[in-house]
C-alpha cells in the first residue's frame, strides 16, 4: 500500500488509494482533490478493470484471426476481418452443436430438478414438524462441505455399473441431491412471517397448496438466485462429465472443448480453439451481464452472516 | 417431501466417502473384476514413497499461494471498488465475471496468452530482450502458471466478499477515527483491518476448501500432472490417467478428505467462538 503523500499532505484526509474521500470535507473542484480521484479512485479500478477484461476480449478477437495471424512473432491485434473460419472449423472437427445441445438439456434439466428438490426440503425443513428434523438439517450442512470431487470414483463405478455411461441421465443423476439450495432456500424461509401462513392454514390449505400458493410466490427473488447458481455451476461442471464420457455424442460443452484441444494441439490451431472457449464462455457471460446481481448475491451468501 | 433428496445426497454424497475408505483397501485395477485386499498398503506405498512429499508439497504450495494471493489482492480490489467515485457498481460486476466462467474456457485462452511462441506473453518478452521461458514443459513454472489463473479467476469473489464487509463497518468508528487524526494506512491497519477479521476468516476457509479441490484449470493447462499434481489431481491421474489404480486413487481421495474435515472442523469450532473485534 502507497501513501499519497506528496499529493495529501493533510492527514485527516484518506492516503489509501481505495477508501473514499469523506464526504462534505473536501472542496469539490480543487486542483489536489481532482488529482486525489484519479489518482486514487479511478486509476485502481481501471487497472482492475483491464485486468479481467484484456483475457477474454483476446480470446474473441483471436477466435477470427486466421492461422497465419496467430503464428507470426509480429503481435497483431486486431484481426484482418471477421472471419468465421475458425467456428466453422471447431464445429467440423468435433460436434460442437451436439455438444451445446447436450449442455443446455443437463443444464436446465439438471438445474430444474434441483430447484424443485431443493424447495420441497426447505419447506419441509422449515414448516413441516417430523422426527429428525433438525438431525437432517445438520446431514444437509454437513454434505455441503463434502467436496464432488472425492466422490467421483465410488459414483463412476456405480453409475457405470448401472448403465449410465455416455448417457445424459449419467451425467445429471449423482449430482441432483442439492445441499446448497435447500441450505439457502431453508434461510430464506425461517424469515417469511408466520402470519400469512396462519391464516392459510385456517382456510384449510394443506402443505401442497401452502407451499405454491404462498411460499413459492413469494420467495422469487431467492429461487431466483438459486437456480442461477445452479444453471452456472451445471453449465461449467467439467470433471463428472469428463470421467462418464468419453464418446463425442453425449459430451457436454467444456468435455468437448477438451477434445477440440487434443485434436487442434499445433499453433495454427489457437484461432479455432479460441473460437470454441468463445462458445462455451460467452452464453454463461451473458446470463451474468443480465442478472449478474442475484448470481452475486448467491455465490457471496453467508458470507455476510458468516 | 424431503425425502427424494435426501435418498440422492445419501447416495451420491455420503455412500462415496464410505466406498472410498473400502477401495482404498484395495489392489485393484478399475475395470478389473477382481481386486485383492491390502489393507493399508496403498496409504503405505503413498507415504513411503516419493508421490507423498510431491504431491503433498505441490497441494501445500498451490493452497497457501492461491489462498494468499486471492485474498491480498482481492482485498486491495475492494479497497478500490471501495472508493466513492462513478463505475465502482460495473466494475464490480466485471471482477467477479471470471469467478463464473468455465474453467475449461479460461484456461484455454490464458494457456494461449502464455504460448512460449505466440502467446501475448512471449510478445511482451521479446519486447523486453528476453526469451519466454517453456511454462508447460518446466514442472515450476507451469505450477507458478496455474497458480497465476487461478487467482485471477478467484479473486473477484474475495473482493466482493471484502468489499460487502468494508460496507458493513460501523460509519462512527472510522469518522472518530480521522478525526483523531489517524491518516488512511493507519486507520486501515489499525481499525478497518482488524474490524474485517471475521470477513477475513471466512474468505480464509472458503478459499482453502475451493483451492484444495481446484481441477478444471489444472486438467486444461497440465493435462499430464507433474508439477501441478495436487491431491486431487493425482487421485484423478491414478484412477482415470494412464494407470487405473482404483484403489490407490481412493486412498488419496481419503487423505484429501481428512484435510478438507480438519479444516471444516475448525471453521465450526472457531465459528462457535466468533472471531470478533468487540
Amino acid at each position: 500500500m502507497t501513501s499519497l503523500s506528496p499529493v495529501n499532505p493533510d492527514p485527516a484526509a484518506p492516503a489509501v488509494p481505495g477508501p473514499a474521500p469523506e464526504p462534505g470535507r473536501d472542496r469539490p473542484l480543487s486542483r489536489r482533490n481532482l488529482i486525489q480521484t484519479l489518482v486514487g479512485g479511478y486509476l485502481p479500478l481501471l487497472i482492475a478493470t483491464l485486468v479481467v477484461f484484456l483475457p477474454p476480449l483476446w480470446m474473441v478477437l483471436s477466435s477470427f484471426k486466421q492461422s497465419g495471424e496467430i503464428v507470426t512473432t509480429d503481435l497483431k491485434i486486431l484481426p484482418e476481418s471477421l472471419n468465421l473460419d475458425n467456428y466453422r472449423t471447431a464445429m467440423t472437427t468435433v460436434p460442437f452443436a451436439q455438444f451445446f445441445l447436450n449442455s443446455t438439456i443437463v443444464t436446465l434439466a439438471g438445474a430444474t430438478i434441483k430447484v424443485i428438490l431443493a424447495i420441497l426440503t426447505a419447506y419441509a425443513l422449515v414448516f413441516v414438524r417430523f422426527p429428525f428434523r433438525n438431525f437432517i438439517f445438520v446431514l444437509i450442512l454437513v454434505a455441503l462441505m463434502v467436496p464432488p470431487q472425492v466422490s467421483i470414483l465410488p459414483n463412476f463405478i456405480l453409475i457405470a455399473g448401472i448403465g449410465g455411461k455416455n448417457t445424459l441421465w449419467g451425467i445429471i443423476l449423482p449430482g441432483l441431491g442439492t445441499a446448497f439450495g435447500t441450505f439457502l432456500l431453508r434461510q430464506h424461509f425461517r424469515t417469511l412471517p408466520n402470519s400469512i401462513l396462519e391464516s392459510a392454514e385456517m382456510d384449510g390449505a394443506g402443505h401442497w397448496r401452502r407451499l405454491w400458493q404462498i411460499v413459492v410466490p413469494v420467495s422469487v427473488p431467492s429461487i431466483a438466485t438459486v437456480a442461477l447458481v445452479t444453471i452456472v455451476t451445471e453449465w461449467n461442471d467439467y470433471i463428472w462429465p469428463l470421467i462418464i464420457t468419453d464418446r463425442p455424442e453425449t459430451m457436454t460443452l467444456p468435455v468437448g472443448l477438451t477434445l477440440l484441444q487434443n485434436s487442434e494441439s499445433n499453433a495454427a490451431g489457437w484461432g479455432v480453439l479460441m473460437a470454441g472457449a468463445v462458445l462455451v464462455i460467452v452464453p454463461i457471460l451473458i446470463i451474468f451481464a443480465a442478472l449478474q446481481r442475484y448470481i452475486v448475491a448467491g455465490l457471496t451468501q453467508g458470507s455476510v452472516t458468516g | 417431501m424431503a425425502l427424494p433428496n435426501l435418498v440422492l445426497i445419501a447416495v451420491f454424497t455420503y455412500r462415496p466417502l464410505l466406498s472410498n475408505m473400502y477401495y482404498s483397501t484395495l489392489d485393484w485395477t478399475l475395470g478389473s473384476p477382481t481386486a485383492t485386499v491390502v489393507g493399508l498398503d496403498n496409504y503405505v506405498t503413498f507415504f513411503s514413497s516419493n508421490d507423498a512429499p510431491k504431491v503433498l508439497g505441490t497441494t501445500a504450495v498451490f493452497t497457501l499461494v492461491t489462498v494468499g494471493g486471492s485474498m491480498v489482492l482481492g482485498l486491495l480490489v475492494a479497497l478500490a471498488l471501495n472508493a466513492k467515485v462513478r463505475g465502482t457498481t460495473f466494475a464490480r460486476s466485471a471482477v467477479f465475471a471470471p469467478y463464473v466462467l468455465s474453467g475449461v474456457g479460461v484456461g484455454l485462452v490464458w494457456l494461449f496468452i502464455f504460448d512460449p511462441g505466440y502467446g501475448v506473453l512471449a510478445w511482451l518478452l521479446r519486447g523486453l530482450g528476453q526469451q519466454s521461458p517453456q511454462w508447460i514443459n518446466d514442472p515450476q513454472l507451469s505450477l507458478v502458471m496455474v497458480i497465476l489463473v487461478y487467482v485471477w479467476k478467484n479473486l473477484g469473489y474475495c473482493a466482493v466478499v471484502y468489499l460487502a464487509g468494508l460496507q458493513s463497518l460501523p460509519k462512527e468508528v472510522m469518522e472518530a477515527a480521522s478525526l483523531d487524526g489517524a491518516n488512511g494506512f493507519r486507520r486501515f491497519m489499525a481499525i478497518s483491518l482488524p474490524l474485517l477479521s471475521p470477513t477475513t476468516f471466512f474468505l480464509l476457509i472458503t478459499t482453502m476448501l475451493s483451492s484444495l479441490q481446484a481441477f478444471d484449470l489444472i486438467r486444461i493447462m497440465t493435462p499430464l500432472g507433474s508439477g501441478t499434481s495436487t491431491l486431487i489431481y493425482e487421485a484423478y491421474l491414478q484412477a482415470f490417467g494412464a494407470y487405473n489404480r482404483a484403489g490407490y486413487s481412493a486412498a488419496i481421495s481419503v487423505v484429501l478428505f481428512a484435510i478438507l474435515l480438519v479444516i471444516t472442523v475448525l471453521q465450526l469450532r472457531f465459528v462457535e467462538r466468533k472471531v470478533h473485534y468487540s
